[in-house]
């Protein structure tokens, strides 16, 4: 059997805080296979981000291990990409050489670099853009630079935490499809955070629930055996679609109100 | 009247200086303050005579040498200020240690009135542009210390951890996060700093010099002279302004990557 790409080995982590120390996530086992698109579904606060953060290297478990295809990791995670909820593009920098800042900062000769960079960008549906700053272009423009700023490295493991939420509706669906289209082209293993049901199980091969926090932990595993491709407006409308949203929406409905139960009386404390 | 405006700006300046002319000329008005009649001149000059001096120096030639000491003064400042206020911003944004340590004592240089240090730096430096240099580069370095000090600590989190996956090293992370970040907040400043190495530039040459607009003004001030130092006051202030503008038209260009609030250029 292959090494799957990431594990989570009992991964456990404690902020300390001015009011006592918090529990985001506690002995979280899972495991994504290579080339598995698989996506984690949970409350508000429940500390998706900070799975993400533990795969990418970012943030130390406070006990536990990550292993990268049987490694376990220490430091940065190499073999991983990360596409960032908020801004992430550097400000004084285009499109084109935000795109190839990776390469640049891997010795990649400039002309090559920027050779690659414009073929990403027209990838990503940027042809001719690559001299904009990203406070020119607008919030699918800079997701679309970031995306291409990840995959031109080519990463092993694709790290997503809620990219697309900032979008509005049409665009999104617009770039989960461009997205399922470049991740089929060149299968890589997806660890896909969002807190939209609908999201996860149009793009996902597997959709992982995690519970309400304080000690988050995957409550339900979830296989989504949809037929690819797909176009995820038009599955959102088959009857199998509205069935697993069924299931996983009922064992995620009791963690939804315990999280939002919990943020009211947090707001409220 | 907003399409005019330039219009009335010119005419509210010879407004200005007609009103001046007419309450100081000698006897051209009763005397209604002083008894003698040229009392009013010999305090406060008159436009005529200022701009009798301002255009003889302009012929014959003898303020631009005045003028390119007080720009040389101006910008050696302003450059070597701006880059040891980077090159400590930097370092202390960046070093927690380095910034508890040195703390009080930034606290301390930054509240001490720095203009008494002209004297000091005449005894160091000499009667030449290095004493006023000097005396600029300590008004410039605060101000772009504490604007480098900010932008290292206001980096955006994502920014930096996005770079970090993208696999820079420590160095590439200065190079492309800290240093861009930090720059654009030094030509925030410019124009507060530009300003502060220019008064560092006329302040040093008033204390004691042989060459500068600052020099000439402190000669004709010894010569109760008052019309030449009141020429001296408006060619340093002309001075400023294009300085003023140059700035500002570097500043654009430098900044191109900034939004304003005004640009709206989004597809």
């Amino acid at each position: 059997m292959p090494l799957p790409a990431v594990q989570f080995d009992r991964i456990t982590c404690t902020f300390a805080g001015s009011r006592g120390s918090y529990t985001a996530v506690k002995d979280v086992e899972l495991a994504i296979g290579d080339g598995q698109f698989v996506s984690v579904v949970g409350p508000t606060g429940c500390g998706k981000s900070t799975l993400l953060n533990v795969t990418a290297g970012l943030l130390r478990p406070s006990s536990g291990t990550v292993r990268i295809f049987g490694e376990p990791l220490s430091g940065i995670n190499r073999k991983a990409g990360y596409m960032f909820q908020a801004e992430a593009l550097m400000p004084w920098r285009s499109a084109l050489a935000n795109v190839t800042a990776g390469l640049e900062f891997r010795g990649v000769a400039p002309d090559e670099a920027k050779r690659r960079g414009e073929e990403w960008l027209a990838r990503v549906g940027l042809a001719g853009f690559g001299d904009r700053y990203p406070h020119q272009m607008s919030g699918g423009m800079r997701k679309r630079a970031s995306l291409a700023q990840m995959l031109i490295l080519d990463p092993q493991i694709l790290l997503m935490d809620e990219p697309f939420s900032a979008l509005d509706i049409q665009t999104r669906q617009l770039m989960e499809n461009e997205l399922l289209e470049l991740w089929s082209a060149n299968r890589k293993s997806v660890i896909f955070i969002t807190h939209d049901l609908e999201e996860a199980i149009s793009l996902s091969d597997r959709v992982v629930v995690l519970s309400a926090g304080p000690g988050t932990h995957p409550i339900g595993e979830f296989a989504i055996d949809l037929p690819r491709p797909r176009d995820v407006a038009e599955i959102r409308l088959t009857p199998r679609f509205i069935e697993l949203h069924d299931r996983i929406w009922h064992s995620m409905k009791e963690e939804v109100l315990k999280g939002y139960a919990q943020t009211k009386n947090r707001v409220s404390a | 009247m907003r399409r005019y405006l330039w219009v009335w700006q010119w005419v509210l300046l010879a407004a200005i200086f007609g009103l001046w002319q007419l309450l100081t000329q000698p006897g051209l008005l009763p005397p209604m303050f002083w008894d003698n009649p040229d009392r009013a001149a010999f305090f406060f000059g008159e436009p005529v005579k200022i701009f009798r001096v301002i255009w003889d120096w302009f012929t014959d030639g003898t303020i631009y040498k005045h003028l390119w000491i007080t720009l040389l003064e101006t910008v050696l400042a302003f450059v070597i200020g701006s880059a040891i206020g980077l090159a400590m911003g930097l370092w202390l944004g960046l070093s927690p240690m380095a910034s508890a340590l040195f703390d009080p004592y930034i606290t301390a240089l930054n509240a001490m009135p720095r203009v008494v240090l002209a004297p000091i730096f005449m005894v160091w430096f000499g009667l030449g542009i290095w004493s006023k240099v000097a005396l600029g580069v300590t008004l410039v370095f605060f101000i772009v210390f504490f604007n480098v000090y900010q932008g290292v600590k206001e980096v955006s989190p994502v920014v930096l951890n996005n770079t970090v996956m993208l696999g820079a090293n420590r160095r590439q992370l200065l190079r492309h996060v800290y240093l861009p970040s930090a720059t654009s907040w030094v030509f925030s400043s410019l124009h507060v700093s530009v300003g502060m190495a220019f008064v560092g530039a006329v302040v040093g040459e008033y204390l004691g010099s042989a060459n500068g607009v600052g020099y000439l003004i402190q000669q004709a001030e010894g010569a109760f002279d008052i019309n030449t130092v009141f020429a001296g006051i408006l060619v340093l202030t002309a001075f400023a302004l294009v300085l003023d503008f140059a700035v500002a038209k570097a500043e654009k260009r430098l900044l191109v990557w900034r939004p304003t609030q005004s640009e709206t250029e989004q597809l």
